[in-house]
């Protein structure tokens, strides 16, 4: 009884949550980013350059999560795990991509420390404005709904905002043209949908 | 001294290569901004264009010096198939999921870094979704991966103009892209 009113708490809370009338929110109204834009996006440029010159990769994100999934799953299952075809083709190793994740986790902290902006929270400000104080529950499932259908998007059209988005449209591939369009376009409708009604 | 310029030497400093790069790459996320919520959910809301603006010059500065370097001899190209059922499917998908989380992988690090908690949880939906990915992918590579299978396609193959007239034209539709978004706003 307990446990089925638990349940139904979890599925009516977003419709209870969209039901109710949400505050309009600006996100103009936010603090930004701390440096130029052109200023990061062009040096996040040349950066690229020398992932490409020094350790022949392009900078890329996504795919170390799967890694994390494949060694989690080696871990709890392992035979399963190494019968799947992903794993199977890409085998879960420790490498440089994920010394490039390690090192991202570093650097960010180091840039908000410097900046002032370590801000631990866990419901953003935007987020609390929009949907209300103690949402932590539908934050929990947005955030991780958010995440599987991002990593399964990623992994079906071959990289994320990072190895498509940024590495792979300055290669010119058209393939990450069309994927990183298709991110707006899923993006905007789902952004609208959540932000604007 | 090791001489870094030589291919062999790059190889042994393989792993402390990606950690350096990572830490320029996370420090860059935050200080652009992207680690913030409002700042990402703004893109996709057409409100903050901190995100295209980021994205676009990173592509007009990258794509000139790989593609000069490329013609130099210096790099290889890492270019990945074309395949567009996957990419259009997959790209959507990963768009709802971007709106959702607010977080993309890479800048989920950044939130990560300055504290926001709630990329911990997209985290948690990142290994979940790759997992399940996993678990599909013996069917997909059977249906939707072969759905419109081109292989490893450039922009100036399709398009019938060379690399050294397509970058500096595509640098200069992207800048023009960038000074309307700056007038518009």
């Amino acid at each position: 009884m307990r446990l089925t009113f638990f349940y139904l708490t979890i599925l009516l809370l977003p419709a209870v949550t969209i039901a109710a009338p949400l505050e309009p929110v600006d996100p103009l109204d936010y603090r930004g980013g701390a440096w130029s834009p052109y200023l990061v996006g062009g040096l996040i440029g040349v950066l690229s350059w020398l992932t490409f010159l020094f350790s022949n990769k392009a900078l890329g994100a996504s795919s170390q999560y799967a890694t994390a999934a494949g060694g989690l799953g080696k871990a709890i299952a392992p035979r399963h795990t190494s019968s799947l075809k992903y794993f199977r083709d890409n085998p879960p190793k420790f490498g440089w991509g994920m010394m490039l994740i390690i090192g991202m986790l570093l650097g960010a902290t180091a840039a908000a420390i410097t900046g002032d902006e370590f801000t631990p929270q866990f419901l953003p400000e935007m987020w609390v404005d929009r949907f209300g104080e103690e949402t932590y529950l539908l934050r929990g499932l947005t955030a991780f709904a958010g995440g599987l259908f991002m990593a399964f998007g990623a992994r079906l059209a071959g990289g994320c905002t990072s190895g498509h988005g940024i590495s792979g449209t300055m290669q010119l591939s058209v393939g990450s043209w069309i994927a990183a369009t298709c991110f707006f376009i899923g993006g905007i409708a789902t952004a609208f949908l959540l932000y604007r009604l | 001294m090791t001489d870094l310029t030589k291919p062999q030497s790059r190889k042994s400093y393989h792993l402390q290569f990606g950690l350096l790069f990572g830490i320029v790459f996370g420090f860059l996320l935050q200080k652009g901004g992207v680690g913030k919520f409002h700042v990402l959910i703004g893109q996709l809301l057409l409100d903050d264009w901190t995100v295209v603006k980021i994205m676009a010059s990173a592509v007009i500065v990258g794509m000139i010096g790989i593609y000069s370097l490329h013609s130099a001899g210096r790099v290889e190209l890492h270019i990945k198939a074309t395949k567009l059922g996957p990419n259009i499917i997959g790209g959507l998908l990963f768009g709802s999921g971007f709106a959702l989380a607010a977080y993309c992988p890479g800048t989920n690090i950044a939130a990560l870094g300055q504290g926001n908690w709630d990329a911990v949880i997209v985290a948690m939906g990142l290994i979940a979704g790759s997992y399940l990915f996993a678990e599909a992918s013996s069917v997909i590579s059977r249906t939707i991966d072969n759905w419109g299978d081109y292989g490893k396609l450039t922009l100036p193959e399709v398009m019938h103009l060379p690399a050294r007239y397509l970058v500096p034209l595509l640098a200069i539709i992207l800048t023009a892209l960038l000074w309307t978004i700056e007038r518009l706003n």
